[in-house]
């Protein structure tokens, strides 16, 4: 399955790679921000999205906004330390399927993208 | 400081430190750090804004640091490294982000996690804040957890990390 990981920092983008490898997943493309990302999504393809919420020059709420107003229904999961209930809420209207908070356990990453992806199949 | 401004940052650590480095963290007696002491070698810093101002510092001494972001990342980190830098921005970008969301129903945001490297550099917060510094320790050696937070007492600016000089 292909997945696109946003996030600025190298660091947790490796850690989010080492699970998703472990599960089997690839290829995995990365992207630093917002922006970034803007730029990946029409050649990569993602069929899902890990996305951070805080990065530089664009934040991860704002690409989610960007990318469902172009019309794309790839699933998306915020990996945030935004923990808030009223935070959540807000991801969610913007159009993400579901929510990790850091710091997390690899169980639980790997928990929530079996989650989303079962529940996409479901729908479609 | 009020008790209730330090336990969030002490339980956001731990809940790090256990969730992510499968390892415990022993805090000892807050007490309040002189403005011109200086911090460990490597020190990652966030700012607060909004309801709660003012900024946290996460900082280990050079060889804690490499063991700390080695044992974080599963890979061996280099001394002065990106990966070190990195590693050690993200870690307070955890803290202060479990931190926030303890403070229920109060709005508050952090800016982007900055990271000094180099022996004896001080980190300068507000001049009228008071910083209080939490000794830390675990596995691999000890490290320090400085804040300078408070609630806002007036229209607050953007959140911005303080500024920092060599001592």
């Amino acid at each position: 399955m292909k997945i696109l990981l946003i996030d600025d920092s190298k660091t947790m983008r490796n850690i989010q790679k080492g699970i998703l490898t472990q599960m089997g997943h690839s290829p995995i493309e990365e992207a630093v921000d917002g922006l970034d990302a803007m730029s990946k999504v029409g050649s990569f393809c993602p069929e899902l999205i890990l996305v951070d919420w805080n990065m530089p020059n664009m934040d991860g709420l704002t690409f989610v906004k960007q990318y469902r107003a172009k019309g794309h229904r790839t699933p998306i999961i915020m990996v945030t330390t935004e923990a808030e209930k009223s935070r959540v809420i807000e991801a969610i209207k913007a159009g993400v399927n579901n929510y990790v908070v850091k710091p997390f356990t690899p169980d639980i990453l790997s928990q929530r993208i079996e989650e989303t992806l079962a529940r996409v199949a479901q729908a479609a | 400081m009020d008790p209730s401004t330090i336990v969030p940052f002490i339980k956001s650590t731990k809940n790090l430190f256990e969730t992510m480095l499968q390892m415990p963290v022993e805090m000892g007696e807050p007490s309040i750090k002189p403005a011109s002491a200086p911090s460990f070698d490597v020190s990652g810093i966030i700012g607060f804004a909004g309801d709660y101002e003012g900024s946290v510092v996460l900082s280990f001494p050079a060889a804690t640091a490499v063991r700390v972001a080695s044992v974080f990342t599963g890979a061996d980190v280099a001394t002065g490294s990106d990966d070190l830098t990195d590693a050690v921005g993200e870690l307070v970008n955890m803290i202060a982000g479990g931190a926030k969301a303890q403070f229920s129903g109060r709005k508050i945001s952090i800016s982007c996690p900055s990271v000094v490297v180099g022996e004896n550099h001080v980190v300068h917060g507000r001049k009228d804040f008071a910083c209080v510094q939490i000794p830390c320790v675990c596995d691999c050696g000890e490290f320090a957890i400085e804040l300078a937070i408070r609630p806002a007492r007036a229209p607050a600016p953007a959140a911005a990390a303080p500024a920092v000089a060599n001592a």
